[in-house]
């Protein structure tokens, strides 16, 4: 848009900007009826673009080409996946495939190789991976002390470890969403308790305050879900803080404010999505530690009960028998690590997308 | 400075009485009777009535929690309910043990993590960088005591080179305190390089080159120093997990410190016992942080300031 008091702007010949979108330079031809050119910056004032005057193109009297700081233009979206952006996503996409793989292993895996923790059949115990049992089948990575297939124990593990390791994320995601934003948003003294708490939670060795609390509670599922969240809604609650403390301040927070939003319209609409892409960072770093703080808590003996074949009780089971059965212990612990290894990878890449500043640093 | 140090310590001692209170309310937060879970299924009435009088389950929570802090401050934690023994007697006996982990795993962990930090950094991208990012993620993924079982699979089961249980010699030291060190490995170097990188980037290095200092001279005279203050916080906060793992590596290891005492204070529900190696292990982590806290007040002016 040009604005212009000078009766000498007649029109624009041509305009181009470098590169069409983002920030750049903006060069103009703009035709006047005068031939007082050297005028022509004063003359004109392009919105808020700042015009530096060029030497007038020579022939050509009455057009005058102009050069300045062009607007920031958003790019077009029909060209924002550029090859840069797609190659990327293609990385986070081959990034998560082991994780896909992972899932998909919990969920069919036990189907396909159904665990039967009650049979025993001693004529098949201790036999090393690749055996061929009686029946004909083939122990792939396997049996343990009572001629369970150890395989089958894994993919059920499996189920365990995704199970412990989403629920308990949803949870404490959840709990340190909402306390966090709360403390964040409203501040006061629902702030200062809500993270002195947090403070002295994360003074204290957490895998303490599971083996404690899981200790107190007694084996199970759900109360390893409850103890592992109770530990990590910490770390969520501080980073939704961050993210509400730094939203609040930013402008169209303030403009919907003053267009007179409500506590609720403002958390649900405004607070509550720009905390949600920090979180979903940590989130995919707590899988990785959750699972490997419930196999910790499993080899102690405090996590799931006996009958459940989670991977640290698996390798607990396995330390009595390292002499004549290496695998008990080995396999539940190479799934464990692989595991945590493809959700750490993937944690870092999701971090670099959504925060490139972090990219090849940490 | 001392308003400083002051200050830390004001924290410390509160986060100190909130871990007595967290212990304090969980072992009371136990859905049915304490004393019964105590006592196991097999004990008579009579005896869980005792019990239930010996710890003054009885009386309101409000009075149980205010003898309960000053028998804390007096350090008198009561008996363990299975070795008869006063349970300060028993973790402090205990402790030296868990300390001597504790900080063999952490020289170890400084030794491994800053040349390893500093060389990966010196080029970016690089092949060590790779290799060194590759390691610092396993030290990250791997679970300790599995790791700890496949060490003794090898060194002590196969290759018969060195001991899986026990502390009677240095060789004892050797396996465990790899174990408790690795994951530290492995935050500590990718913070290392990160920390090296951020401070390379920074104005005074450009400086420091331009007035013809040599490579070396940059490094340590400027580069690193800076990158210190950072890295000595977090290593600050990973002594507890630190020491969370040296529980674990204890009981794999067979390592007769505090978290094997943890641990079968747990399974037997010894809970003034738990109470004690609980209060004891947080109270060395306050007093590590605490030390680390002092220590980038000396190395950093403005944050003594703050």
């Amino acid at each position: 848009m040009i604005r212009t008091a000078s009766p000498a702007f007649v029109g624009i010949n041509s305009a181009s900007r470098t590169p069409e979108w983002g920030s750049g330079s903006l060069t103009l031809a703009v035709k006047m009826s005068g031939d007082d050119h050297g005028d022509a910056a004063n003359a004109l004032r392009l919105g808020w673009v700042v015009v530096t005057p060029q030497a007038p193109t020579e022939g050509t009297a009455p057009v005058v080409a102009l050069q300045g700081a062009a607007p920031v233009v958003a790019r077009p979206a029909s060209e924002r996946a550029t090859a840069r952006q797609r190659r990327r996503l293609l990385r986070l996409f081959v990034g998560g495939l082991p994780l896909l793989f992972f899932l998909l292993v919990a969920v069919v895996g036990p189907i396909v190789v159904p665990y039967d923790p009650v049979t025993v059949r001693t004529g098949e115990r201790l036999k090393p991976p690749g055996e061929v049992l009686r029946d004909g089948s083939m122990a792939l990575l396997g049996t343990d002390q009572v001629g369970r297939d150890l395989l089958a124990q894994v993919l059920q593990g499996a189920r365990i470890s995704l199970l412990v390791g989403l629920s308990t994320v949803a949870l404490a995601g959840t709990v340190g969403l909402l306390s966090g934003v709360l403390a964040g948003y409203y501040g006061g003294w629902l702030d200062a308790v809500t993270m002195r708490i947090a403070d002295v939670q994360l003074a204290f060795p957490s895998i303490l305050l599971a083996i404690l609390i899981a200790g107190v509670l007694g084996p199970s599922v759900t109360n390893v879900i409850l103890t592992l969240s109770l530990t990590r809604w910490v770390t969520f609650a501080r980073v939704a803080r961050a993210a509400t403390l730094s939203t609040r301040e930013r402008e169209f927070v303030h403009a919907a404010r003053a267009l007179g939003a409500g506590d609720a319209r403002m958390l649900g609409l405004h607070i509550v999505p720009s905390a949600i892409g920090p979180l979903v960072v940590v989130a995919t770093v707590e899988v990785g530690l959750v699972i490997i703080a419930e196999a910790s808590l499993s080899f102690l003996g405090l996590g799931t009960p006996s009958d459940q074949p989670s991977w640290g009780a698996t390798i607990a089971n396995g330390r009595a028998y390292l002499n004549t059965a290496w695998w008990i212990s080995t396999m539940p612990g190479l799934a464990l690590s692989l595991v945590v290894l493809a959700v750490g990878r993937f944690g870092d890449q999701v971090r670099d997308m959504l925060d490139p500043r972090a990219l090849s640093r940490v | 400075m001392t308003t400083y140090v002051v200050r830390r310590l004001i924290f410390s001692v509160f986060v100190l009485w909130g871990a007595l209170t967290v212990v304090f309310l969980a072992v009371r937060a136990v859905p049915g009777d304490p004393a019964q879970m105590m006592m196991g299924p097999n004990a008579t009435a009579a005896e869980i009535d005792a019990l239930r009088e010996k710890l003054g389950l009885n009386r309101p929570l409000v009075v149980q929690y205010a003898a309960y802090m000053v028998q804390t401050i007096r350090l008198d934690l009561g008996e363990s309910l299975r070795l008869a023994q006063p349970v300060v007697a028993l973790v402090a006996e205990r402790l030296p043990t868990t300390g001597k982990l504790a900080l063999t795993a952490i020289l170890i962990a400084v030794a491994v993590s800053f040349p390893l930090g500093m060389a990966a950094a010196i080029r970016p991208g690089g092949l060590l960088d790779g290799v060194v990012s590759v390691v610092s993620l396993l030290g990250q993924s791997v679970p300790g005591f599995w790791l700890g079982i496949m060490f003794i699979l090898i060194f002590a089961r196969s290759l018969r080179l060195l001991p899986s249980a026990g502390d009677e010699s240095l060789a004892h030291l050797i396996l465990p305190s790899i174990t408790v060190a690795l994951p530290l490995v492995g935050v500590l170097t990718r913070l290392v390089r990160s920390g090296l990188l951020d401070v390379l980037d920074e104005d005074y290095v450009r400086t420091a080159r331009a007035k013809g200092l040599t490579p070396r001279a940059v490094m340590w005279r400027h580069a690193i120093r800076n990158m210190l203050i950072p890295v000595i916080t977090v290593v600050g906060l990973q002594i507890g997990h630190l020491l969370g793992g040296a529980v674990i590596t204890e009981t794999v290891f067979a390592w007769p410190g505090v978290g094997t005492l943890l641990v079968d204070a747990i399974t037997n529900r010894d809970y003034p016992l738990v109470q004690a190696s609980i209060l004891f292990i947080t109270a060395l982590f306050v007093t590590i942080n605490f030390l680390v806290d002092l220590s980038y007040g000396a190395l950093d002016p403005r944050i003594r300031l703050q």
